[in-house]
């Protein structure tokens, strides 16, 4: 028990100063820490409780997908029919109920057809299976459903699309530290920290951002029109404020050959989005505006109809400017979305936590004062309790509460306000072993033994009861960390850091100085 | 200088004696706090049950009156105003907008701000949390498996440590722990929400810790008094356990106090339940699990086979110490 060699001590003392050392940097402001040279010194994070900001957990609409997956697989055999030589003629095109069904004219061309379509759907994964189901129903009707391998695929894929898309939007915006993650098969999780508003910031990951612009049908019978019955090849949409409109299903031009897109103003210095195309889309654009002058075009983003301007003479420049009622605001932040490219897949928003940064600030000082108070609270309890070995418990857990400091900004890890909680619990808590001790060493010295023995088996049997009651907190520590989410997590990884270094700081470190203590004065006998 | 003794040296309380009357009182709070949170349920926050929960926070004493009287009037559904803390602040609860239009909920947290802001201008809308149905079944999933699998691995640590007897007194006792929360919360209406799931599962942790200790000197006694009666060696256990039992929870408690009073408003709950765990945690590891391992029929001749076998592993151990001394 007092042989404490001195490599043993100086190893104690040293990952106590390591960790102690650690905590330092998250002690101060991260200015003056960069100040003093401590910048690449790793600190802690602040949750979003803490620091402000935003919690927005979104969803993708999987259902949509089918349905998106349906209408450009429509558009694909329309197209490849017509190529097919000799063309094969199809009809009675639909896409109800989750399946896209037509008839072949010719039945003698139904087998061409079908071989054609299957070189249209692509394997999924190892097992053969293929992402399209293809059958010929009534000899002549070919009916194609989406496998759900196949929609999967293609929500992952679109998933991956999305999260980078969501990424670089936020990116635009400018902010501190934002962390964008897929979170199972349909998620993204968004946090940003220190938004106070995050209706912006919705409003930009939240877009879809599919600009189209199409040619207006002015033949179309208003009556018919007003009913939503659109003519062959065109679709009914609405302007902003419900009224509809005909326009040509097919596009002349999408967001997907937008080059540039930036807020301006136009001549009446309203907020405009200008925006460039690339030179594919710049000749097209060119080519229908040069065929349709006079006839006015619809500019569409996510099927509603911004506006929908007459061609006045041929738009060569690759160059045009978006109108609507916008704010600077609302025109930088579709900017930004076009920018970006247009999502995959439509996302919505299933959680949202928005803590302004004040109260964040009120919680940290609510919980230093609190975390200060406990500790001179059990420190004088402790103290009037256990006398030399109170003052030695009191040593251990100031000590270990620089050290968890310390351990939280080497793992990098986040305090939340649950994990102030935690840490004032822990201080409550990490006496516990030290108590544990000091009353087994009370007890041995009732029944007789002498200073040393008593010291000695109040460690060695208390040790044992110590380890078994801190595996039990670690379990359910760990399982809050499997399972529990955000905050709670924060708390998980104060509470289990605290038990391993209080362990370490209550067990070895206050042993250390008991046997430094009993060494040097070899007393006959103790206050305890 | 004198030292400070909460619990005077050689107590020797009669706890095993006590246990028909603890059962008695346990059983009666354990149904009254089931009852209780069957008849008054429990104030679930937007976590469990979804939602829009605004807090906002008034430079005064907040105007319920009014403030409910313009909320009720914007036609965003039913609302509900919860005041808490020192009364300067109010949980605004909105249902979810039906409408799929992703500006939904924006739309109508802002026009409550306008709203609001127009009548008080020093209002702040300090926090707002939006929760939607799909999540919040998630969460109920989440937490409700969390508490029983922690329940369960703690409960298996305990069968595989000491004996089933011990596992099943534990697993007793945290049951009778957790639905005390649950009663607490059900009577104080306080807000259930996420972070509570952490209490009660740090209270379940907490309590074992407890038990444990009582339960590792209960073995130890075993071994040491082989011809003692079980009830009295019981008692002896949990009377030499008292001082160390008593003082951790004190020191607890301590510190918990000075996070209920000096650690704001957000964690008041969660530290209420939390030190209503510690109370009711440590009753249970006195009254409940120990006095249950006699009901149960601890065998201790088994227990004589398994200490006997630590002892003669223990006399191995000592053998080898003396032939490679330590330096």
């Amino acid at each position: 028990m007092l042989d404490f060699p001195r490599w043993k001590i100086a190893s104690i003392i040293g990952v106590l100063l390591i960790g102690i050392l650690l905590a330092v940097p998250s002690l101060m402001p991260e200015t003056t820490a960069k100040q003093l040279g401590l910048g690449f010194a790793p600190r802690i994070n602040l949750g979003l409780d803490l620091a402000g900001g935003s919690h927005i957990l979104l969803e993708a609409d999987t259902a949509d997908v089918a349905k998106t997956r349906l209408a450009a697989m429509e558009d694909t055999i329309r197209g490849e029919m017509r190529r097919m030589s000799p063309q094969i003629a199809i009809g009675d095109i639909s896409t109800a109920n989750g399946a896209l069904s037509f008839f072949v004219r010719d039945p003698a061309q139904v087998d061409a057809a079908v071989e054609k379509i299957r070189t249209l759907t692509a394997p999924v994964g190892s097992t053969g299976q293929r992402d399209w189901d293809v059958r010929v129903v009534d000899s002549t009707r070919i009916v194609m459903t989406p496998t759900k391998g196949g929609i999967d695929q293609f929500v992952n894929q679109a998933m991956e699309g999305a999260t980078d898309i969501v990424r670089k939007r936020i990116d635009a915006l400018g902010t501190k530290e934002p962390t964008i993650a897929r979170q199972g098969a349909d998620r993204i999780l968004v946090e940003v920290p220190g938004v106070g508003d995050p209706t912006q910031l919705k409003a930009l990951i939240g877009k879809t951002a599919k600009l189209e612009f199409k040619l207006v049908d002015t033949q179309a019978d208003p009556a018919k029109v007003a009913a939503g019955q659109a003519p062959v090849g065109d679709q009914i949409l609405h302007y902003e404020n419900g009224a509809p409109i005909a326009v040509v299903r097919q596009a002349i031009i999408t967001g997907a050959d937008l080059k540039t897109a930036k807020q301006d103003y136009d001549q009446n210095n309203e907020a405009v989005v200008a925006i460039g195309f690339n030179s594919r889309g710049a000749r097209s654009f060119a080519e229908t505006t040069q065929q349709n002058v006079g006839k006015p075009f619809a500019i569409i983003l996510d099927n509603v109809v911004l506006s929908a301007p007459r061609i006045n003479e041929p738009i060569l420049g690759g160059s045009a400017s978006i109108s609507g009622s916008f704010t600077v605001q609302s025109a930088q932040a579709l900017a930004i979305s076009l920018q970006s490219g247009s999502l995959p897949i439509a996302l919505k928003t299933v959680e949202e936590r928005t803590v302004l940064a004040s109260l964040g600030a009120d919680s940290i000082h609510a919980g230093v004062i609190a975390s200060a108070i406990a500790v001179v609270g059990v420190v004088i309890f402790m103290f009037v309790t256990y006398g030399r070995f109170g003052v030695y418990a009191n040593l251990a857990v100031i000590i270990n509460v620089l050290v968890i400091l310390g351990g939280m900004a080497l793992l990098n890890a986040t305090l939340t306000l649950p994990g102030i909680a935690g840490f004032v619990l822990t201080i409550g808590t990490a006496v516990d072993a030290n108590v544990l001790i000091n009353e087994r060493i009370r007890e041995e010295r009732r029944r007789g033994r002498n200073v040393i023995q008593a010291v000695e088996l109040g460690y060695s049997e208390a040790s044992r009861t110590i380890f078994e009651a801190n595996v039990t907190h670690a379990i359910s520590g760990l399982i809050m960390l499997i399972l529990g989410s955000g905050p709670v997590k924060g708390f998980a990884v104060v509470l289990l850091l605290g038990i391993a270094t209080s362990v370490f700081t209550a067990v070895l470190f206050t042993r250390m100085l008991v046997a430094i203590w009993l060494r040097r004065a070899r007393p006959q006998t103790i206050h305890i | 200088m004198r030292l400070l003794k909460i619990v005077p040296d050689n107590t020797n309380i009669g706890f095993v004696k006590l246990r028909g009357w603890a059962f008695g009182l346990t059983l009666l709070l354990t149904i009254a706090a089931g009852v209780l949170v069957g008849v008054r349920g429990l104030n679930f926050g937007v976590d469990f049950v979804g939602g829009v929960s605004i807090e906002t926070k008034f430079d005064g004493a907040a105007p319920l009156g009014g403030m409910r009287h313009i909320v009720d009037n914007l036609g965003v559904g039913q609302a509900q105003l919860q005041p808490f803390g020192d009364g300067t602040t109010v949980d605004i609860r909105l249902p979810v907008p039906h409408s799929t239009d992703e500006g939904a909920t924006n739309a109508m947290v802002a026009k409550v701000e306008a709203a609001l802001k127009a009548q008080y201008p020093s209002v702040r809308f300090n926090q707002v949390q939006t929760v939607s149905g799909k999540v919040s079944g998630e969460l109920v999933q989440k937490g409700v498996l969390a508490v029983v699998v922690a329940i369960t691995c703690i409960a298996l640590f305990g069968i595989v440590r000491f004996e089933w007897q011990f596992g099943v007194a534990t697993f007793v006792s945290i049951f009778h722990d957790v639905l005390m929360t649950l009663g607490f919360f059900a009577l104080t209406q306080l807000e259930f929400d996420l972070n509570i799931i952490a209490a009660v599962l740090t209270i379940i942790g907490y309590s074992i810790n407890d038990k444990i200790v009582i339960d590792d000197r209960i073995r130890e006694n075993m071994r040491k008094y082989r011809q003692m009666p079980l009830g009295e060696l019981i008692d002896l256990s949990v009377n030499e356990t008292l001082p160390r039992t008593v003082m951790t929870s004190l020191t607890i408690i301590l510190a918990l106090a000075s996070l209920l009073l000096f650690g704001g408003e957000v964690l008041r709950g969660f530290t209420a339940a939390m030190i209503l765990g510690v109370v009711v945690g440590t009753y249970s590891s006195i009254y409940v699990s120990s006095s249950l391992l006699i009901s149960l029929g601890l065998d201790k001749s088994r227990f004589r086979q398994m200490a006997a076998a630590t002892d003669k592993k223990k006399a191995g151990r000592d053998r080898a110490e003396r032939i490679a001394p330590k330096r």
